[in-house]
């Protein structure tokens, strides 16, 4: 059981696994509370988005808020109205999941303020050793200060979601502990998770503390 | 560098540019090719290299001109909307026998169109502007591939004096894969023809597409053919699937050769044998394996995103000899592994006897 917040926010480089996190988060958090909402705040990306899970979320009741273009043919960077009830309307658990570097997390900075006065959030910071532009901890910090002066919300913790896509082993994950520690020992922030896929939870979840297992969503096909 | 990294295809054709000996980059943003150009924004000021967003695609297209003038390693990229704005640069490019790397992350068209994936730039990328010239052109279907190509891009580029053009889609810019990026040696060209200043010690080097006598411009031409003929002969690539023993043909480029390739699987598992001829250049386009596979296959099938544009390549390779058809999806629509199976069928049972 992982402790959370009212309001969870998921920031970090673009391909970081943000959304995929944001999806699982919410379904977690729907297991102990009746009103949560998936907020898809990404502007920067055109495909590959929250909405690709609107029927796992109908499903499990969650209510999801995107754009009405994401996955449209029109590129429209566009939050719908609708998006102020993350901090209107606090009887609602909203898990935002954030565009990807500090051209998307610029958008959050709209409601940074009403969010930091009610003070309870959690603002993750996602990383993965294995993106090109963030494989040692200076260039993640690089990330990391671009985001916070983006958006005016500092980071509270680190997500470890350090992955190779369907080539993921154990071993990467293992070896990425690391490279997490020291993130955090720069950041100053510390590690709530390490996240993986579903398929590699069993195999890690005695050597990895706090680990939290992914069902990876998929672009719908017909 | 043996360990992989996970990018999506736009940043894997950056990164391998760069890995190419590209210091220079000229683009003006569109989606769905975006992430290119903003992870050379961060990573070529850090290597002393150019990188600049131009005021329009126009100016950036003429500023590759003006640096591979001066012989160096260039590039730009877009997409299709894009690509067409570029499009009076590439003619003068191939005008004044100069190298350059082109990306188009193709999206849905004409006109704005969307931004969804397509493949509906066969034509523009294979036949291109205005005058007589060729393009390379090299079609990846993975973002490793996108790695090996852009490389070879660029050297095929400085090899033969042309322009080398990725040709990829929305899916694959977007889609992320672990890679290797691993690049072996990379081969470099001299270029005595560059414009690198005469220290009074040679006649000056002119780079120009203009020639005020016909007869020049027609020598101009010969000798440019003469090194397409040379390109032809030497650079074709392709990959066949399971085409030993196979009754259908299945002719795809790109994302589609992927869904081909499920779908050739399964009809195999039915019973029927498929096989899928890949073309990595579309030009110079795989005509050989292609006449070859016309000899013995029932029927081929072209699977395009767009409304049936290499199909036409297809056709004249195989010189009509068997019936070509198309299964083909537009907008930025993917085609489904079961469109194309049930293409494989009909061509199973529609086709002619096997030779």
């Amino acid at each position: 059981m992982f402790d959370y917040r009212r309001i969870t926010l998921f920031a970090g480089h673009y391909g970081s696994g943000k959304t995929n996190i944001a999806v699982n988060w919410a379904a977690m958090l729907r297991q102990h509370e009746e009103k949560v909402m998936l907020a898809d705040m990404d502007i920067v990306n055109p495909y590959y988005r929250a909405k690709d899970s609107k029927e796992r979320m109908d499903a499990l009741g969650i209510k999801l808020i995107s754009s009405f273009f994401a996955n449209s043919n029109v590129d429209l960077p566009s939050i719908p109205q609708e998006m102020y009830a993350i901090v209107d309307d606090r009887s609602w658990h909203p898990v935002l999941d954030i565009g990807g570097d500090d051209r998307g997390a610029l958008a959050l900075g709209r409601y940074a303020p009403k969010i930091l006065e009610e003070n309870d959030y959690e603002m993750l910071f996602v990383i993965n050793r294995f993106r090109p532009l963030t494989r040692d901890a200076a260039g993640t910090m690089e990330v990391l200060r671009e985001i916070e002066a983006a958006c005016r919300i500092p980071f509270t913790a680190i997500v470890n979601n350090s992955n190779l896509g369907a080539e993921t082993a154990p071993e990467d994950v293992l070896s990425s502990l690391s490279y997490a520690e020291d993130v955090s020992a720069l950041s100053g922030l510390p590690i709530k998770m390490t996240t993986v896929s579903e398929s590699l939870y069993p195999e890690l979840s005695g050597a990895i503390p706090d680990l939290f297992p992914l069902e990876l969503q998929r672009r719908p096909t017909e | 560098m043996s360990e992989k990294v996970l990018m999506k295809g736009n940043e894997a054709i950056a990164e391998a540019a760069l890995m190419a000996g590209c210091r220079h980059y000229f683009g003006y943003p569109i989606t769905p090719q975006t992430e290119l150009t903003a992870y050379m924004a961060k990573r070529l000021p850090k290597m002393d290299g150019v990188f600049l967003q131009a005021e329009s695609e126009l100016a950036a297209i003429n500023m590759v001109i003006g640096v591979s003038s001066c012989g160096k390693r260039v590039m730009t990229s877009s997409s299709s909307p894009g690509i067409s704005l570029k499009s009076e640069g590439l003619s003068y490019l191939a005008g004044c026998c100069l190298p350059a790397f082109v990306v188009n992350v193709q999206r849905g068209g004409p006109g704005l169109g969307g931004i969804q994936p397509s493949q509906s730039d066969y034509w523009q990328a294979t036949r291109g502007a205005h005058g007589d010239y060729r393009t390379i052109v090299l079609a990846p279907d993975s973002v490793q591939e996108m790695v090996s190509l852009t490389i070879k891009g660029f050297e095929l580029a400085d090899k033969y004096r042309m322009t080398a053009m990725l040709l990829a889609d929305g899916t694959l810019g977007q889609m992320m894969e672990p890679v290797s990026l691993d690049a072996g040696e990379i081969k470099t060209f001299d270029k005595p023809w560059a414009t690198t200043g005469t220290k009074m010690a040679r006649p000056h080097n002119i780079i120009n597409s203009l020639s005020l006598i016909p007869e020049e411009l027609e020598q101009w031409n010969l000798e440019r053919f003469a090194r397409y003929d040379e390109a032809e002969a030497n650079e074709v690539m392709y990959e066949e699937y399971r085409m030993e023993d196979a009754d259908v043909c299945v002719v795809s480029f790109g994302i589609t050769a992927r869904v081909s390739k499920n779908a050739v699987d399964e009809a195999r598992a039915n019973g029927i044998k498929a096989g899928m001829i890949r073309p990595i250049t579309l030009w110079p386009f795989p005509k050989k394996p292609l006449l070859a596979a016309a000899d013995k296959v029932k029927a081929f099938i072209s699977v395009e995103m767009s409304m049936g544009q290499m199909i036409e390549d297809v056709e004249l390779a195989t010189r009509c000899k068997k019936p070509v058809l198309l299964c083909s999806r537009t907008g930025g629509v993917i085609p489904s592994v079961k469109e194309v199976l049930e293409k494989i069928n009909e061509a199973e049972k529609i086709g002619g006897d096997r030779a």
